[in-house]
């Protein structure tokens, strides 16, 4: 016979199993099960009928054109991150505590509320570029038109096209990091700052080494959160240049496997390879948002 | 070390004047205590001399150099908050040590003077921790510590103790003031708390409504209020004060006659004094402990000025008794010798110390003596 608090016990068990069944179901359903057969398929051929190893993996890691994704992924990724968190943090600095603070804000975050596509198509007018005789209609060459310098073919010429692209980003994700970092300045006590100037910190210092020191747990989950946002990146290249002009990134080549060449197989080992770049990222990310959540 | 001056000092945020005309000159090596009921503007006037806030009129001068437009980087004061505003992110060593480094000391004599002042307040052992991990006692002394370190010409102190219990309070106080006597520089010290003034300050400043009210050393201030205002705020218990007096001369010479409670003879020092305040309404003022249980003094001395009142409570404190007393329908305070044996509900004679009395204007508040 089981005594009653053995049972009782049991009984608890029984009950917490139930109470997760169904997120663990659907886990195993619509995560685990792909991630699974993802995996699988990396180490198959194009239509998936017969294993090759890791030949796809050697593929990506070979292939010019694929080292040349792999190459504009880094660059996004370095390029991107620093520009969107380092402007939000210079931004919302510049702006805290000036009256017209809340008019920038909504100006500046205006573009999250627009999507990747028509962030896309607004930007292909920026850069539009007409053959010489035309009125350039684009605003970056009708500016350079002005000034009498020659003009660009920005998503073309591979000089500028990732950085242009790049820029895209930039606009319609700095306004959220510049957000999420004012919130945390507004959470530096008065005092301290006031500590600070008085113990001789000028504008440069007092931002070195105390603004920024105070608001590193929050720079740390935004910044994390642009470089997923960054490995994934797709729609931008999709809509502006297609991943053509040698601004191929991972996200576009994978959809190109998938469905241009219907090779299953690399377009498996892509996904792969992205999901372990994240996975180390994300968990440093979690880990980063709980700890911040103790301090407050 | 360096004097510190007002000169017609105004400031007004928007339309909202909180300091008016403020004339104050501190000076060098001197203990000034700025202090006053909350929202007085005490704290504004030591935030513009910090350079936090700035002058809206007049001007202010730190060592005969006017800073008005002086950043506060630049002022050469160090300042203790309330909060003690210690940077978080800092070990105590660098909380401490900031100051000097951005003002390119070098490491040798940064470390030099940052553990000379962490001995003098007991810091060493702490030195390599974080803020988080100290005490409130603790976290006060760095603090402290901070604007020690900067050998400034001024310290400021905004109601540094306010955060620490009772206890602490006291002890904090003590060191402050021995930590005064041997940095020998001038501080400018804000509180709510007249003992805190009046223990620490070598001059007092009184503010209310942002209008300095008086200013003295604490005995000074003790003795000859200059209105009802710094006689109510300076002493604990505070001073009583029974208005509807008056001063009438009769054969007898001239006294003080309160409605419905008798007759305080005016002592000769203030006799001309009250005479010019005839027929003026007057409030009275006597603080607790200058009255006395009559039956335990000497019998030639019960001659003197007397009031009869009726004992409401009576909390026995060891070294004296402090009496709840109504006299005539006006509640009063008292502070007896132990051995009177008053109770609740029992009747008193007392006896009033005329030496000490105070008379003030009741429509102005301002004091005749």
């Amino acid at each position: 016979m089981t005594s009653p608090g053995k049972r009782r016990k049991q009984d608890n068990i029984w009950w917490s199993l139930l109470w997760i069944a169904p997120a663990v179901i659907l886990l195993l359903i619509f995560f685990i099960y792909p991630l699974v057969m993802t995996i699988v398929f990396s180490f198959q051929n194009a239509d998936s009928t017969r294993f090759v190893g890791l030949k796809n993996y050697q593929v990506i890691f070979t292939d010019p054109g694929m080292l040349e994704v792999l190459k504009n992924n880094l660059l996004w990724l370095i390029l991107g991150t620093i520009l969107t968190v380092g402007l939000g943090l210079v931004i919302a600095v510049m702006i805290d505590r000036v009256k017209i603070e809340s008019i920038i804000k909504s100006a500046l975050f205006v573009p999250m509320a627009i999507s990747f596509v028509c962030a896309g198509v607004i930007w292909r007018l920026v850069y539009l570029y007409n053959p010489p005789g035309q009125p350039q209609s684009g605003l970056f060459n009708a500016i350079l038109t002005f000034f009498n310098i020659p003009t660009q073919v920005w998503l073309i010429n591979p000089m500028f096209n990732n950085f242009a692209l790049i820029l895209v980003y930039t606009w319609m994700w700095t306004g959220f990091c510049m957000v999420i970092i004012s919130g945390a300045l507004k959470n530096i006590p008065d005092d301290i700052i006031e500590a600070a100037k008085i113990d001789g910190a000028n504008r440069f210092t007092l931002f070195w080494y105390i603004i920024v020191p105070m608001v590193r747990p929050t720079i740390a989950v935004v910044a994390t959160t642009m470089i997923i946002n960054i490995l994934k990146i797709f729609d931008v290249v999709y809509v502006m240049t297609g991943g053509n002009y040698h601004t191929n990134v991972v996200g576009m080549e994978f959809y190109n496997q998938l469905f241009n060449f219907q090779n299953y197989g690399l377009a498996s080992a892509l996904a792969i390879l992205l999901f372990l770049a994240i996975t180390p990222i994300m968990y440093v990310n979690i880990r980063r948002m709980r700890a911040e959540e103790v301090t407050r | 070390m360096a004097r510190v001056q007002f000169e017609h000092v105004y400031k007004r945020f928007n339309k909202t004047e909180v300091v008016h005309d403020i004339n104050l000159d501190i000076k060098d090596k001197e203990f000034l205590v700025l202090v006053g009921p909350s929202g007085c503007g005490k704290s504004t006037c030591l935030r513009m001399v910090a350079g936090l806030e700035e002058v809206s009129e007049g001007a202010i001068y730190i060592g005969d150099r006017p800073v008005n437009d002086v950043a506060p980087q630049e002022r050469d004061i160090a300042m203790v908050f309330q909060n003690y505003a210690l940077y978080p992110h800092m070990t105590v060593f660098d909380n401490m040590a900031f100051s000097l480094k951005l003002h390119h000391t070098p490491g040798h004599e940064i470390k030099k003077r940052v553990e000379q002042v962490a001995e003098m307040l007991g810091l060493e052992p702490f030195l390599k921790r974080k803020p988080k991990a100290l005490s409130g006692g603790q976290r006060q002394r760095v603090a402290l510590g901070r604007a020690i370190v900067r050998e400034p010409q001024v310290f400021l102190m905004d109601e540094p103790l306010s955060n620490l219990d009772a206890k602490l309070r006291v002890e904090t106080r003590a060191n402050i003031i021995r930590l005064y006597q041997r940095l020998q520089t001038t501080i400018i010290y804000v509180t709510h708390d007249q003992t805190e003034a009046m223990t620490m300050g070598t001059r007092i400043a009184v503010l209310n409504g942002g209008i300095i009210q008086q200013i003295g050393t604490p005995q000074e201030l003790y003795d000859h209020p200059s209105n009802l205002f710094v006689a109510g705020f300076i002493g604990s218990p505070a001073m009583n004060f029974l208005d509807e007096a008056k001063v009438v001369s009769d054969e007898h010479g001239t006294s003080i006659m309160i409605e419905g409670m008798g007759y305080i003879k005016i002592p000769s020092l203030y006799v001309e004094q009250a005479k010019a305040a005839t027929g003026k309404q007057l409030t009275f003022g006597i603080r607790p402990e200058h009255l006395e249980d009559a039956t335990l003094l000497p019998s030639d001395a019960q001659s003197g000025s007397t009031l009869a009142a009726s004992v409401d409570v009576v909390e026995y404190l060891g070294s004296e008794l402090l009496v709840y007393l109504n006299i005539a329908g006006k509640t009063m305070q008292a502070r007896l010798d132990p051995r009177s044996d008053a109770h609740a509900g029992g009747q008193l004679t007392l006896y009033v110390n005329t030496a000490h009395i105070h008379l003030f204007e009741t429509e102005t508040g301002k004091a005749i003596f």
